[in-house]
């Protein structure tokens, strides 16, 4: 227990950062790059093969070795189409917002933590397995992550498009509510870690993974995160069935590529994000955790990338039940229950956190129990909401006055307890140049 | 029991445990599917059947069927007979573009010139190509596959209770006179007295 | 097209070939408006849109997100089909029948056959009797299941329309061996059916209908106790009986709302009567009247569908050898004179009111179609919702844009 009280009070040691050579650092640099694309191919590769399996179809299957080349072939595809400009575009934020959205998605990456400490091959130069860290790492991908969102809410806005601007709208609505959310679930996370820096927070979790004994801030933050990317259930930037493609609607070829490769991307940081907070970053899951060499080496980007594909699943499977929730639903759901269960929580970690660094109370299994509880309440919360919702929902019947036969344009038998006037039933048939002449 | 959340893990476990089974995908280019019978696929013709009467064009609800035949001569083989006259089929086409595959030309066809085939695999990438003619439409006979057998409730078909009965006469023919041969269903063999007719 | 726009009313376009052309600017959206007032927002939904299932068009006044006014413009896919018929002798009517509402080819069909077979006094033998009973029930649960996985969709789930469809393939595998056809049966003549069953059919359209039943759980479980799925439709698209008596609305739609009509059982045709008698069909009616209801609704028609089919299964099995049609004469002419046969189609009620003059073609013949009627309700529903409960409700009103254009 002592242990963990210095790495609390103790200043955050970064010392090994920003010690790395030139070419080490273009290295990791384009090392991160690189894995982030070839990782958003199997992502999209992964995810039309589980989708498929659950929808007992097969899935991309022709394309290299079980269809593994599938993503790259229809990423050359994307880039030979025809590049679309509408008439009524605002051309040079057309153009900047797909790179808006994606470059903000790949300079997350910079402060995840991959692994420990290693020797890089061929030298004897000791390096962490991160680009960089820095005392408010966490607060840098929140920040970096949000300018992303502005590549989606200008690409709807400059498409000149009404299917486009709603789904900007609906966008920016979206992801500023999410954020304050995501943001309040890491909350927790600092209080405990003492840190906001990825690799202490990871180090903070060597004996207990904070997934585990902060589970509604867990909670919040998954849910908050699907949200964050505009993935099922919470698509609604994009609801292909109401605004057709959302914000992405009137894009094409290459632009459309780096607007989805964005999105893909935008899941692996997510997923990166919680595994460093939650889920014990790259250190091994426990019945490997009692080998040794489990957390030493390169073994340990194994284990990451693991944990980040276990969420990525999760965001498959997601995708493949859930319907799409209404927009005001949606929004209702993280104003009126996250945020409020989240400051709630808030507070209980606090003040857990005073008493226990006080001395006295084992603090685990307290706030284990309280957890449960508050994941408890979250469910209500939500369930007994959606009835209320509904409720909320029945649309007001907005007709009143006298009845009118051709209000829209033709005529329409009248309402029932409605007459229709009869001036306007005489003249129904004498203005009707068929009847009469029929009649004569 | 009616828990928070129920209806999102009932739907969570349906797809969990439908990813963990088969695929009932038709791996359709690799794997053909076995289609029926009666599988309205492209329309086959036996020209030899064919007497160019022109009822299942003028039947085709689409007007996709063109024919176009002349008349033959065939002199009287007897001394001061009458000579004959005979259609010949010139052009027997059918437009698969316009077809509406509604089955009337093979339905309205006295002669059976015209069968059902299963074969789908004829898309073209120009539509003039879609127009079949006769020899395409004689190839096609090759994959008509036999008439389906009848429920048992089903009644009989009438060309049985007519064999039947042609058997039956023939039958008592044979008691009382020489053995006289007894017309059969066989195609060609209908065909060859309407030709070799007087 | 009548123009009743003479007194300053607004003009509504209809028909082919006006697409983008007929609209003002204001019309064709785009994000910028003029200065700081807030203006009214139009929203073309369709002609292509996902949600619209081919081309029905929705003109949309927004303010935000709300809507405040609908303007359904149908036309799109008109086909003059009441003209053709009139070109048209009776067989070739069955052709075109079974092409304006695609997804319920074997129900339409029959109501040119009824129609013709009435106007001659024609008695159609026992077992065509039963099977097109059963046939048109199979084709019902075809229909239903095409919109239990077409509406999920439209909500944004895309698993269930794969379930739907494995067992629409298997209903569909059952068909095609009897008919030939997948959708467009052209199984129907005056007088009977066109082919007699397979031998063995009897026996796997039963195996197929067996399977079906034992998988509906599993779209049920996947979509329909869904909190999400529920928080969307309970409460959304209230259809009231005064609005569906205004409009016509019939069908599930309107079953769903409490009105307790359905042909099958009040004015009996084919087999329906004896069926009801015994028990086995039995008309479904559920109160609330919103979208969650209409899904309800097909899901439990699907079993009463299926229940049926099982009882025509047993009778075909056991009535006694017989001929499945009766021969026609070479040119069929109806007698002189009118008549209008309805029949309960999946989506509502189908009608045809045909007029001869002893040709062999009809002088007239009107189809009633079910889908034009229910989505005539759509303005009235729509006004007042979000858009995206706009897609829930108009999903739910199950129509197919070749029934609404004819």
């Amino acid at each position: 227990m002592n242990a963990t009280h210095t790495v609390v009070l103790a200043a955050d040691d970064l010392s090994v950062f920003g010690q790395d050579p030139w070419w080490l650092v273009v290295i990791k640099s384009v090392l991160i790059f690189a894995i982030l694309v070839v990782f958003t191919l199997f992502n999209i590769w992964f995810e039309r093969r589980v989708v498929a399996r659950m929808q007992h179809r097969v899935g991309p299957n022709v394309h290299g070795p079980f269809g593994l080349l599938q993503s790259l072939a229809d990423g050359v595809k994307l880039a030979l189409k025809e590049d679309i400009v509408p008439k009524a575009a605002d051309k040079v934020v057309f153009l900047l917002a797909p790179i808006m959205s994606t470059v903000p998605a790949f300079v997350a990456f910079a402060v995840i933590p991959f692994g420990p400490e290693v020797t890089v091959p061929f030298t004897d130069i000791t390096t962490p397995l991160q680009l960089t860290d820095m005392p408010v790492g966490v607060l840098f991908i929140l920040a970096v992550a949000s300018i992303g969102i502005y590549g989606i809410v200008l690409g709807g806005w400059s498409s000149g498009s009404t299917y486009s601007l709603l789904g900007g709208l609906r966008s920016s609505a979206q992801m500023i509510s999410y954020e304050v959310a995501m943001g309040l679930s890491l909350v927790a996370v600092f209080l405990y870690a003492g840190s906001m820096s990825t690799s202490e927070i990871v180090a903070a979790q060597e004996r207990l993974w904070f997934g585990l004994i902060l589970i509604p801030s867990f909670v919040i933050y998954v849910i908050s995160m699907v949200g964050e990317t505009n993935r099922a259930p919470f698509d609604l930037p994009e609801a292909e069935g109401e605004l057709v493609g959302g914000f992405h609607t009137e894009y094409s070829s290459l632009k459309f590529a780096l607007f989805f490769l964005a999105e893909y991307v935008n899941m692996v940081t997510v997923s990166a994000l919680a595994t460093t907070l939650f889920l014990g970053g790259w250190r091994a899951p426990w019945p490997l955790s009692l080998w040794d060499g489990a957390n030493e080496g390169y073994w340990p980007v194994l284990w990451f990338f693991a944990k980040v594909l276990l969420f990525i699943f999760m965001f498959i499977w997601l995708r493949g039940t859930l319907p799409r929730l209404r927009y005001d639903q949606f929004m209702k759901f993280g104003w009126k229950r996250l945020i409020p269960v989240s400051l709630v929580w808030i507070v209980a970690v606090a003040t857990i956190r005073a008493i226990s660094l006080e001395g006295g109370i084992d603090r685990t299994y307290l706030l284990a129990a309280i957890g449960v509880v508050a994941v408890l309440f979250l469910v209500l919360f939500f369930v007994g909401g959606a009835e209320e919702e509904a409720a909320e929902a029945e649309p007001e019947d907005q007709r009143h006055g006298d009845f009118d036969a051709f209000a829209g344009g033709y005529p329409v038998p009248p309402m029932p307890g409605k007459a229709v006037q009869g001036r306007t039933s005489v003249s129904l048939y004498e203005s009707s140049p068929t009847l009469s002449k029929e009649q004569s | 029991m009616n828990w928070p959340g129920k209806g999102l893990a009932k739907g969570l476990a349906v797809t969990f445990r439908q990813m963990t089974r088969r695929s009932v995908t038709a791996h359709y280019p690799d794997a053909l599917p076995e289609l029926p019978p009666r599988t309205r696929g492209v329309i086959a013709l036996i020209e030899e059947n064919c007497t160019s009467c022109m009822l299942c064009a003028r039947e085709c609800p689409a007007w996709c069927i063109y024919i176009d035949s002349h008349k033959d001569v065939i002199p009287a083989t007897t001394e001061g007979g009458k000579d004959k006259t005979r259609n010949v089929l010139d052009r027997f086409a059918i437009d698969f573009s316009l077809c509406m595959y509604c089955s009337i030309c093979v339905e309205a066809c006295p002669f059976d010139a015209l069968h059902w085939s299963p074969e789908f695999e004829y898309a073209e990438l120009d539509i003039r190509e879609l127009t079949h003619e006769k020899d395409r439409l004689r190839d096609w006979m090759w994959t008509v596959p036999a008439p389906v057998a009848l429920d048992p409730g089903a009644e009989e078909a009438k060309e049985i209770g007519v064999a039947e009965k042609a058997a039956e006469r023939a039958a008592a023919a044979q008691r009382v006179v020489e053995p006289v041969e007894t017309t059969t269903g066989d195609l060609d063999k209908l065909d060859q007295p309407k030709e070799g007719d007087t | 097209m009548t123009d009743v726009a003479a007194d300053g009313r607004e003009h509504v376009v209809v028909g082919i070939g006006d697409g983008a052309a007929g609209f003002g600017g204001h019309e064709r959206g785009g994000g910028t408006p003029g200065g700081l007032a807030t203006q009214d927002m139009v929203l073309n939904i369709g002609p292509q849109h996902p949600a619209t299932h081919g081309v029905l068009r929705l003109k949309l006044t927004l303010d935000g997100e709300r809507i405040v006014d609908c303007d359904p413009v149908v036309g799109y896919m008109h086909r003059g089909v009441e003209k053709l018929f009139e070109v048209r002798d009776y067989r070739q009517i069955i052709v075109l029948a079974n092409r304006h509402d695609w997804l319920s080819a074997f129900s339409s069909e029959l109501g040119v056959v009824l129609a013709v077979e009435r106007m001659l006094g024609m008695e159609v033998p026992t077992r065509a009797v039963w099977l097109r009973t059963m046939l048109a029930e199979l084709n019902r649960v075809l229909n239903h299941l095409m919109f239990l996985g077409s509406y999920p969709i439209e909500l944004g789930a895309i698993t269930p329309m794969f379930y739907a469809f494995r067992e629409r393939e298997t209903l569909q595998a059952v068909m095609e061996e009897i008919s030939g056809g997948r959708m467009h049966y052209m199984f129907n003549r005056v007088g009977g059916l066109k082919e007699d069953i397979p031998a063995g059919w009897v026996d796997r359209a039963d195996d197929a209908a067996r399977a079906v039943r034992s998988r509906m759980p599993q779209i049920e479980d996947l979509i329909f106790g869904n909190e999400i799925f529920q928080a969307r439709t309970r409460g959304v698209g209230v259809l009231s009986r005064e609005l569906i008596d205004a409009y016509g609305v019939s069908g599930p739609i309107a079953r769903a709302s409490g009105v307790d009509f359905d042909l099958r059982r009040d004015d009996p045709y084919l087999a329906y009567q004896e069926l009801v008698d015994d028990g086995v069909m039995q008309v479904i009616t559920q109160e609330e009247g919103d979208c969650y209801a209409r899904f309800g609704m097909l899901l439990d028609q699907v079993q009463v569908s299926l229940d049926i089919v099982e009882a025509c299964v047993d009778r075909l099995r056991s009535l006694d050898r017989g001929p499945i049609n009766v021969r026609l004469p070479k040119i069929l002419k109806a007698p002189e004179g009118a008549t209008y046969a309805w029949t309960e189609n999946p989506l509502g009620i189908n009608g045809y009111y045909l007029v001869s003059r002893g040709e062999k073609t009809p002088w007239r013949m009107k189809l009633r179609s079910a889908s034009f009627n229910n989505i005539a309700v759509l303005p009235e529903v729509l006004t007042g919702c979000v858009v995206a409960d706009m897609v829930a409700v108009l999903g739910s009103m199950f129509f197919v844009v070749g029934d609404i254009d004819k």
